[in-house]
């Protein structure tokens, strides 16, 4: 096990110095004059300078990639163009909303993807399976974007149950918090419970026709005790893996959807940015999005050599 | 006819294969999936050369029309017909698909061949490049794209062929890996075939209809990516029309029309159900193993 997770744990080192370098590569070196990109092409040559200067844009790209490097580790990551605050900050403030509605997403994907995948593969081939399999069909056909705007539609325009966006902050309270929240939450959820669903079905199909599990039931276990005792562990590995693929789309998808609702959240605030051209606080933040994917996948693959002791072994 | 004989002639028969296209519209997946991917392809092509109303023109007068028999989807804001936006809109999708699932057919296919012919220390590169590119979802590099060279089409599709390199990277190799272990391979070696021989007469041609499977799907999502760009202005421009730019703008006036919000998602819904359930088809009429499992 030590093993495996020093390999795994080199491996996430050399992504991340690898997406620093992709990520700054495309942002500061490739643009060429990063000020100007930002100031735009009718900026005076005076303006863009002192710009440049200001955001130390004028030293070499080596050594500026390295104060950004050295900048995470002590929480410096520069002043935004177009906010004149702390990007640190101003990320810090933003993921407040976007790290809770991400985890609910990936709990109401969760729940929902796990009830319909075991109540399908246990309803095999009969009426519930295929029609629970049809929706799913058609879940993961549907843009997340444009379910969010059809609950709006439903729930904000004709049912007046939820607002049609924005977020008050903590500050009012945890459950009007949940409440702005549930809405974005639900349009990213469903369409990954619907890939999740499928997943969750094939591998506890496959996980039934099993020797072990022909045992379990003819020791006298009921149906459900069997399901939970001994199919889902084993049918783990496959959901946990699609899983962390899909928070990585959950995080992508919070970058959409947050603008349907118009959350002040990173997905915003970069989008914001791009419009501002502000383009040290895209950088820290795609950074920090592909950070986040690149440790889940981490820890999914940690995960599976705790389930599936196999891994471990073959992988040493 | 004896008793052996009996057996070995219905062995035969159940080894017959039945024409493709006929075993292929018998499977419901396949069908439906074909009759909605010929939808949308017959939509593009159709808005080539005939479309209700010119999907440019600007009538505000008509703006905001409801469904009737001279615009059968109504209008937009700027009294353009839906029904000609939504035709001109596949053409669009269909566009961004072709070119984005392309550059991730060549460069990924091509690299997890590579990946697989070699092995060692070539296919330890390739795979953790491919891994390493999985850290950056299509939104993030259309984002990294836009942010320095502009919102486009040109930046959407390139940043949605970026992101599917990796997963035909993967699923090349895997599948390639598993042919060049097979007695053929073996023997088109001992007969003095060199790795680009094999690669193309015996790995390629027995790998292809995983890559074609690959291909309707990766297909379906680059549509999805494109809507989702396009719908937060990084994608497709206006005046050019497409699907995700329909919905923002449809957004605005959900309290005034909101049907306007309905008919570019139902028309997203239907390509990607579509070429998602082609995909399925294909699958288990290529690998009727596959079919029996699920």
């Amino acid at each position: 096990m030590g093993l495996f997770l020093l390999k795994r744990l080199a491996t996430l080192v050399v992504t991340l110095i690898g997406a620093t370098i992709v990520v700054f590569g495309v942002l500061e070196v490739l643009p060429g004059d990063a000020a100007l990109i930002m100031m735009g092409p009718d900026a005076a040559p005076e303006a863009v300078r002192a710009l440049a200067t200001q955001l130390g844009l004028d030293r070499p790209p080596l050594q500026r990639y390295f104060a950004w490097i050295g900048g995470m580790f002590t929480g410096d990551l520069g002043l935004s163009y177009t906010y004149s605050s702390p990007v640190s900050e101003l990320i810090l403030e933003r993921l407040a909303v976007t790290v809770p509605l991400a985890l609910m997403a990936m709990a109401l994907t969760t729940v929902l993807a796990l009830c319909v995948g075991i109540y399908a593969a246990s309803h095999h081939n009969k009426l519930g399976d295929v029609g629970l399999m049809g929706l799913t069909q058609v879940g993961i056909a549907i843009p997340n974007f444009w379910f969010a705007i059809l609950l709006i539609l439903l729930f904000s325009v004709h049912l007046q149950w939820f607002s049609a966006g924005g977020f008050e902050g903590w500050g009012e309270g945890i459950f009007e918090g949940l409440k702005s929240l549930l809405l974005p939450a639900v349009s990213l959820a469903v369409v990954q419970a619907a890939i999740l669903a499928r997943i969750t079905r094939s591998a506890v199909l496959e996980v039934l026709r099993e020797d072990f599990v022909r045992t379990a039931r003819a020791k006298g276990l009921s149906n459900r005790a069997t399901v939970w005792g001994h199919v889902l562990r084993n049918a783990m590995i496959p959901v946990i893996t699609v899983m962390g693929l899909q928070f990585a789309e959950l995080l992508a998808g919070t970058i959409v959807v947050e603008n349907v609702f118009y959350l002040p959240g990173l997905g915003r605030l970069i989008f914001q940015s791009i419009s501002n051209r502000d383009l040290i606080v895209v950088r820290n933040c795609v950074m920090l999005l592909a950070t986040m994917v690149v440790v889940v996948n981490f820890i999914v693959d940690v995960l599976y050599a705790v389930i599936d002791p196999r891994v471990k072994a073959s992988d040493i | 006819m004896s008793a052996t004989a009996a057996p070995k002639a219905l062995a035969s028969l159940a080894f017959l294969p039945a024409p493709f296209l006929q075993r292929a519209f018998r499977h419901r997946s396949f069908a439906l999936g074909a009759v909605l991917t010929f939808l949308l392809v017959f939509a593009a092509t159709l808005s080539l050369v005939w479309t209700p109303w010119s999907p440019y023109e600007i009538d505000m007068a008509m703006k905001l029309q409801p469904p009737s028999t001279s615009h059968w989807l109504g209008t937009d804001p700027f009294g353009r017909d839906i029904a000609s936006l939504l035709l001109v809109g596949a053409r669009n999708s269909i566009l961004v698909g072709a070119i984005a699932v392309s550059i991730g057919l060549f460069i990924g296919a091509g690299l997890g061949l590579l990946a697989a012919a070699k092995r060692g220390w070539v296919e330890e590169v390739i795979m953790r490049l491919a891994d390493f590119t999985f850290a950056f979802p299509a939104i993030l590099s259309a984002i990294m794209m836009t942010a320095v060279f502009g919102a486009g089409i040109v930046n959407s599709i390139i940043a949605i062929g970026i992101f599917n390199i990796p997963n035909f990277i993967r699923i090349t190799r895997a599948s390639a890996v598993a042919v060049w272990s097979r007695e053929y391979v073996l023997a088109a070696r001992a007969c003095g075939k060199g790795p680009f021989r094999i690669t193309f007469d015996h790995v390629l041609p027995n790998i292809s209809s995983v890559l074609i499977v690959q291909i309707t799907i990766r297909f379906a999502i680059a549509i999805l990516a494109e809507a989702a760009l396009s719908y937060l202005g990084l994608g497709t421009q206006p005046p050019q029309p497409s699907w995700g730019r329909m919905l923002a703008e449809a957004q605005t006036l959900l309290y005034q029309a909101p049907l306007l919000a309905v008919f570019p998602g139902v028309a997203i819904v239907m390509a990607v159900l579509g070429l998602n359930l082609l995909g399925d088809g294909l699958r288990d009429l290529m690998d009727p193993r596959l079919a029996r499992q699920r």
